[in-house]
C-alpha cells in the first residue's frame, strides 16, 4: 500500500483518534454503552488498520508478537487476581465491595474498572495476535 | 393508541419469523455448501440469528437502551443484552480457530472443498 | 415508527442472507457477511440494545471480515460447484423453520412488557443496580459485577481461542522454511 497516499495520510490522521475513542469506549463504559470487549477490539481494529496500511512489519515492530503472548493472559491473570485478591481481603471471589473499606460503591467502581482493564487487555491482544498469525502466514 | 397497539400485535410475529428464517439460513449453508469458509460464514449467521432471538424479547416498546438516568422510566431488559455481548466475542474466537483449522486442511489437502479432502483420503 | 424501522432492517437482514446463500464468489460473501454484521447492529441498536450493536458492529464487521479476508488470501476465492443435489439440506431447513415457526406461536409478542422474561429478573438488576454499585449503566454492572464469574470464564474462552490459533498456526513456522513454500497451491 505504499503508493496509496490519501490510505496512508487518512489512516495516519484516523488512528490515534481510534485509540482515543477506545479509550473513552473503555473508561466511559459505566455510564454509557462500551467496555472492555467494545474498547479491546476497537483497540485491535486500529492496530490492523495499521498493519493494513503500513505493512505487518512496520506494525509488528511497534508491538512484537512475543510482547502480545505476554499481554494475552496478563489480562486472565488481572481479572482472577481482582477476584483472588477480595478473597484475601475477607470476602467472597469477586466481591467488589471488599476493595474500599470505606464506602462499598467506590469498591464497585474499582473493581469493574480493573476487571475490565483485564478484559481489554486479552480481548485486544488476542485479536492483534491471531491477525499477526493469519497475515504472518502468507508470506 | 388502540391501532397502535393492533398493528403492534400483528407486525410482533415478524421478529421471530426472520429469526426462524436466520437459522433456516444458516443451517442450509452449513449443510449443503461443501466449502469450508462458506460454512462458517454460514455458522456466523446461524449464531447470529440468537442474537436476534435473545435480544428481540428483552425489547420494550418506548423504552429506551439500559443506562440508569432521571430523564426515562422505562428501560429494556438488560440481561440478554449482557448474555449476548460476551456471545459475540466468544463468536469471533470461534470463527478465528475455524479459520485456522481451514488454512491447515488448505496446506495439507490443498483444498478447502470437503468433497476434495474426503475423495483425497482413502477411509477404510 | 419503532416497529416500521424494525421492519425494514429485518427485510434488509433477510436480503442480504439469501445474497449469501446464492452468492458463489467467496469475496463477495465476505462482503455481504460484513454488510449483514451492520444491519445487524443496526437492528440491535433499534433495539435498545447499544453495548451489543457496537460489539457486534466492530467484531463481525470489523475483526471477523478481516479474518476471513486474510483467511482467503490463504486459500481459494472461488467456489466449486455443487456436487451434491441441495434437496436433502433444504428439506432439512425447512422442517426446522417449521418446527421452530410452529414454536414461535406461544411465544409473546414484540415489544410486549409484561412477558416473563421482563417481570422478574431483568428489572431486578435495573432496580438494584444504582443503590448497590452506583454504576449507571446496567449492562457493564452485571457484566462486570453481578455476572462477573461469566465474564471471567468468557475471557478464558477468547485465551483458548487465541491459544488454539496459535498452535495451529504458529508453531511451523518457527521450525524453518524450508517446507513451508512447498505444499502450499
Amino acid at each position: 500500500m505504499r503508493g496509496h497516499l490519501i490510505l496512508r495520510v487518512v489512516s495516519k490522521i484516523l488512528i490515534p483518534f481510534l485509540l482515543m475513542f477506545a479509550l473513552y469506549v473503555q473508561f466511559h463504559g459505566d455510564f454509557g454503552p462500551g467496555g472492555g470487549f467494545q474498547a479491546g477490539v476497537i483497540v485491535a481494529a486500529a492496530f490492523v488498520l495499521y498493519a493494513l496500511i503500513f505493512g505487518l512489519r512496520a506494525m509488528q515492530k511497534i508491538i512484537s508478537p512475543a510482547l502480545l503472548e505476554i499481554a494475552v493472559p496478563l489480562g486472565v491473570l488481572i481479572y482472577a487476581g481482582v477476584g483472588v485478591y477480595t478473597w484475601i481481603l475477607g470476602g467472597n471471589f469477586l466481591d467488589y465491595n471488599m476493595l474500599d473499606s470505606h464506602d462499598p460503591s467506590h469498591g464497585q467502581h474499582l473493581g469493574v474498572l480493573l476487571v475490565e482493564a483485564g478484559v481489554l487487555l486479552t480481548v485486544s491482544s488476542t485479536m492483534l495476535l491471531i491477525f499477526y498469525t493469519f497475515a504472518g502466514r502468507g508470506r | 393508541m388502540e391501532g397502535l397497539n393492533e398493528l403492534a400485535f400483528v407486525l410482533g410475529g415478524v421478529n421471530h419469523w426472520i429469526t426462524v428464517f436466520l437459522i433456516m439460513a444458516g443451517l442450509y449453508i452449513i449443510v449443503s455448501r461443501s466449502n469450508m469458509i462458506k460454512k462458517l460464514v454460514g455458522l456466523s449467521i446461524f449464531q447470529t440469528s440468537v442474537y436476534l432471538l435473545y435480544v428481540s424479547p428483552g425489547k420494550i416498546i418506548g423504552g429506551t437502551a439500559p443506562i440508569i438516568s432521571d430523564d426515562f422510566t422505562v428501560y429494556s431488559n438488560p440481561l440478554p443484552h449482557v448474555l449476548i455481548l460476551t456471545a459475540i466475542v466468544v463468536g469471533v474466537a470461534t470463527l478465528a480457530l475455524g479459520l485456522a483449522l481451514v488454512i491447515r486442511i488448505n496446506e495439507a489437502y490443498g483444498s478447502i472443498e470437503e468433497d476434495d479432502v474426503y475423495s483425497g483420503e482413502d477411509w477404510n | 415508527m419503532e416497529f416500521l424501522f424494525n421492519l425494514i432492517l429485518l427485510l434488509f437482514l433477510a436480503a442480504v442472507t439469501i445474497g449469501i446463500i446464492g452468492v458463489r464468489n467467496l469475496f463477495a460473501v465476505v462482503v455481504l457477511s460484513g454488510a449483514y454484521s451492520f444491519l445487524m447492529a443496526t437492528l440491535l441498536i433499534a433495539m435498545d440494545a447499544v453495548d451489543v450493536g457496537m460489539t457486534e458492529a466492530a467484531v463481525g464487521a470489523g475483526v471477523s471480515t478481516v479474518l476471513l479476508l486474510s483467511a482467503l488470501h490463504l486459500t481459494n476465492t472461488e467456489e466449486a460447484p455443487a456436487k451434491h443435489s441441495n434437496v436433502l439440506p433444504m428439506a432439512l431447513a425447512l422442517l426446522t423453520g417449521a418446527a421452530l415457526v410452529y414454536g414461535t406461536w406461544d411465544l409473546p409478542r414484540y415489544g410486549d412488557p409484561d412477558t416473563p422474561m421482563n417481570s422478574y429478573v431483568g428489572d431486578e438488576y435495573l432496580e438494584r443496580s444504582i443503590p448497590e454499585t452506583t454504576i449507571p449503566n446496567v449492562v457493564t454492572s452485571v457484566l462486570a459485577s453481578y455476572r462477573g464469574y461469566d465474564t471471567l470464564g468468557e475471557t478464558a474462552v477468547i485465551f483458548t481461542a487465541g491459544i488454539g490459533v496459535l498452535m495451529l498456526l504458529y508453531g511451523r513456522r518457527r521450525k524453518g522454511d524450508d517446507d513451508e513454500g512447498g505444499d502450499r497451491s
